[in-house]
């Protein structure tokens, strides 16, 4: 292509108890788009802080534009050209945009000065955005434009975006790549960190993938499938989880009229939400993140309490019941959360069993709890789920987030439930945990449960789920069948491109 | 440069080391401290743990730490179920005066009668007491989300203030010359928590000490109750989610401290004190809490605790009396003990390192 921005030459960072970067080495071109390919925990993250200046290296070299390159800090990575745009956003709601953008400027203009300025750059790269909105009403795209104008700002030669997508729906996600593809026309290089494989095809010249810390290989993505790109990340041949036909029962839960003001003040309340759900059927929810997937997960777990009627299980109002209560008849849910919500982090694994398989599993009697009980229960988890641990009485907080999602999600499981409502079952998750999650869920709708998957993965859902619906702002899509729905359909569903401009230039 | 590193799990080792690193550390500085203060420091730290213990007049301190000992355990363990479901009552102080005030009361108010009810209803009054006075944060928190720590805290002061009130008016001896102060209650057979065995000091609050060390150890470790507990302390999310009632929670461990610490005043009025009197309360309260985290609000940690605590005020007694050292000093000394034992505690989930100074 044409002329090599950024080397890295062998860069190593190890931490206590694990290598996190072990010789990586590749080179970014000028006006490349360059996908930086691994699973959670391959090592992507600190690859670009040690870009960034945020983590030194301990051995190995870069070197940007012929230049030895050694920042010490994220002020010097900017300085020599390079700038990131985190997967969070660090704005504050408060204030309006232009406000945002002069924080973060070690010598910021005069207000009147900078908003001309932010105008001038959105305009050129077809991001529309008003300078004197206030960011805690702009949607997850539009305050991803205001961090991406925010590098703009400072005439990046390299921008790093770490997850981009995570917070887009598809319409947003293409407007988004419409911006990228300019940048990369004026010889902008992107690095561009995902692990979603069809984006990365559809954008991104170069592919590097990291395993474990080392990299294992390129490719050039559109001249490879997902599916080998998916096993050069694991390493290993994909197992896709298997679809059995399903019989579907009689309705196991009964949502109608549901409405919950958030806890949080942030948070999102639900507005008048119906769906049924059948036995043996899996639901899946899409939906950006903050649209109202917690706030309905502690709704069905009985965290939040709402009118008796609007939520029935096989027929029985149970809006008003508490957690035990629901899991006492059958409805058991496993939450985003892993470390501090479905699990205590310093508690064993069996205390943690314990944490929601108290009654169902009989583990208490008259008060007191049979803790060999729950040891049984928590190893029988261990061993069905394949989590890898030295045993039950290892404190949940140092297993690793697969091995953990697939104790919290198998504790479930375990527990025969009627209905299952999980959110993001799979979220941080490397694919090999996460297709036995979903293969488990597959199974568990097998025999007769109904399942509810709330997810922002729609590859995901679209997976597992027989139907499909979305979730925006606390309102709840249309429920289709999953089978015929198309990406744009999708999209839609989930609220389109939230009334942002797509690029007129 | 030092460095701290998080554990993957809490150190077993350093869970139980840390008090014993703390003592040692509280010796050393209280040495220095002593020293500065013109004594011998070597000579001030063998009399507060050496003399209490094994001098020639060991016979009389010993049984002094059961004394001691025995108000700092109730309140401590009391104190400690709160303090694991992050439910912070600083007020126990205040529990102990009302229910000193309370079971008192009782006594006084059967006085001269002599019955074998009468100190079973004492002690009930104490607890009932004790546990109102913890009701009132505990209320306010739960219904208007005040702060318990400031709100238990201020009513020591006006509990303080009542007592004062009633060794000076309702409660006062008529046959007290006009001193300010109850009758006492080691006159009044019926009333009076005295020695069980001859010479021991073993007294009844010994025997509920004990027992509430035995029965909080079987609700933390057996019972859905103390796991809830324990599961709120870890996170308040976690324990949402398994079903736990946090208002309720609040209740039951306010509630709990309150009456023990209510108990633990009532069985000081009617033994070792004998008498409300203005300066009834000597701080059992408020070095309960240092008990409690010393202890590492484990039920048997804190019985430990308790022990070694009451030495240092029997030591430090002597320690006055014998080297002129100022009870300001003593109170710094133990003061120390909750000081570097939350320092010495980041060892259980950190690792500390020397690490060669990087650029950040």
């Amino acid at each position: 292509m044409t002329e090599t921005l950024l080397t890295i030459e062998g860069l190593t960072k190890a931490y206590p108890g694990v290598v996190a970067n072990d010789n990586v080495s590749f080179t970014i071109h000028e006006g490349e788009v360059h996908a930086l390919l691994g699973e959670n925990g391959a090592g992507k993250s600190t690859l670009v802080k040690m870009i960034y200046g945020l983590v030194k290296p301990d051995s190995g070299t870069m070197t940007l534009r012929g230049a030895p390159y050694t920042p010490s800090e994220p002020r010097a990575a900017r300085a020599a050209g390079v700038a990131m745009v985190f997967q969070h956003f660090s704005l504050f709601d408060a204030l309006n945009v232009a406000e945002n953008i002069a924080l973060g400027m070690e010598n910021p203009p005069a207000m009147r000065d900078l908003a001309a300025r932010i105008r001038e750059v959105s305009e050129t790269y077809g991001l529309p955005i008003d300078p004197y909105r206030t960011v805690g009403d702009l949607s997850a795209g539009e305050r991803q434009r205001v961090e991406i104008i925010r590098c703009l700002l400072q005439d990046p030669r390299l921008l790093i975006m770490d997850e981009p997508t995570s917070v887009l729906t598809p319409q947003e996600v293409e407007i988004l790549f419409q911006t990228l593809r300019k940048l990369t026309a004026e010889g902008v290089a992107i690095l561009y960190i995902s692990h979603k494989l069809e984006e990365i095809r559809a954008l991104c010249d170069q592919a590097t993938i990291l395993r474990l810390g080392k990299n294992v290989g390129t490719c050039v993505p559109a001249e490879t499938t997902a599916r080998e790109m998916a096993e050069m990340m694991v390493g290993s041949a994909f197992q896709a989880p298997e679809r059995a036909p399903r019989e579907l029962g009689d309705v196991a839960l009964d949502i109608t009229g549901l409405s919950v003001k958030s806890p949080s003040e942030f948070g999102t309340s639900l507005r008048n939400l119906h769906l049924t759900l059948r036995a043996g059927e899996i639901l899946g929810l899409g939906g950006v993140a903050g649209n109202g997937q917690d706030e309905l997960l502690a709704a069905l777990s009985g965290e939040l309490r709402s009118d008796p009627d609007s939520i029935k299980l096989k027929g029985q109002p149970i809006g008003r019941l508490g957690p035990n209560a629901r899991r006492q008849l059958g409805l058991l849910t496993a939450p985003e959360e892993r470390l501090g919500h479905a699990a205590a982090p310093d508690m064993s694994l069996t205390e943690n069993a314990a944490l929601t398989g108290a009654q169902r599993e009989g583990l208490v009697s008259n008060g007191f709890l049979k803790w060999g009980k729950a040891r049984d229960f928590a190893e029988a988890v261990i061993a069905r789920f394949d989590v890898r641990t030295p045993g039950p009485g290892t404190a949940a907080r140092a297993l690793s987030g697969g091995n953990l999602q697939k104790f919290v999600i198998g504790r479930e499981v375990m527990q025969r439930p009627e209905v299952l409502v999980v959110n993001q079952p799979t979220w941080g998750v490397d694919a090999s945990a996460a297709a036995a999650i979903r293969q488990a869920l597959l199974d568990l709708a097998g025999q007769g449960t109904a399942v509810l998957v709330i997810s922002q993965d729609l590859d995901e859902l679209m997976e597992i789920s027989d139907r499909f619906g979305a979730l925006n702002e606390g309102r709840l899509s249309d429920i289709r069948p999953a089978q015929d729905l198309s990406v744009d359909e999708i999209g839609l569903m989930m609220g389109g491109a939230h009334g942002m401009e797509v690029a007129h230039v | 440069m030092l460095k701290l590193e998080k554990r993957p799990q809490p150190s077993r080792m350093w869970t139980y080391l840390t008090p014993l690193v703390a003592v040692l550390l509280t010796m050393l500085a209280g040495a220095a401290l002593f020293a500065f203060l013109g004594k011998d420091p070597i000579l001030s730290i063998r009399t507060i743990f050496w003399e209490p213990l094994f001098s020639e007049f060991a016979f009389y301190y010993r049984p002094q730490l059961l004394v001691k000992g025995a108000p700092l355990v109730l309140i401590a363990i009391g104190l400690s179920l709160g303090f694991k479901a992050g439910i912070w009552n600083i007020g126990a102080e205040g529990q102990y005066i009302i229910g000193a005030l309370c079971g008192a009361g009782v006594a006084l108010a059967f006085y001269p009668l002599e019955a074998w009810f009468i100190f079973p209803l004492m002690v009930l009054a104490g607890a009932l007491g004790g546990w109102a006075w913890a009701m009132i944060p505990a209320l306010l928190k739960v219904r208007f989300g005040t702060n318990e720590i400031l709100v238990s805290l201020m009513l020591v002061y006006v509990a303080e203030q009542l007592l004062a009130s009633m060794s000076l008016g309702l409660l006062k001896n008529p046959e007290g010359f006009g001193f300010p102060g109850s009758r006492n209650l080691q006159q009044y057979p019926s009333a009076h928590n005295a020695e069980l065995i001859a010479g021991t000091s073993m007294h009844w609050g010994v025997v509920a000490a004990f027992i509430a060390v035995i029965l909080t150890y079987i609700l933390l470790n057996r019972h859905i109750l103390g796991f809830h507990i324990r599961l709120t302390g870890e996170s308040p999310k976690a324990a949402r989610f398994a079903g736990v009632n946090p208002a309720r929670l609040i209740l039951f461990c306010l509630g709990t401290a309150g009456a023990l610490a209510g108990m633990a005043g009532l069985f000081e009025v009617s033994g070792p004190s004998g008498q409300v009197s203005i300066d009834f309360n000597v701080g059992y309260g408020f070095t309960a809490i240092i008990v409690a985290f010393l202890g590492r609000l484990h039920p048997v940690g804190i019985l430990l605790a308790g022990a070694l605590m009451a030495l240092t005020y029997i030591g430090g007694e002597i320690a006055q009396s014998k080297l002129g050292l100022p009870a300001a000093a003593i109170q710094v000394f133990q003061g120390m003990l909750l000081f570097f034992l939350l320092a010495v505690d980041v060892t259980t989930n950190y690792r500390i390192r020397w690490t060669k100074r990087e650029v950040a």
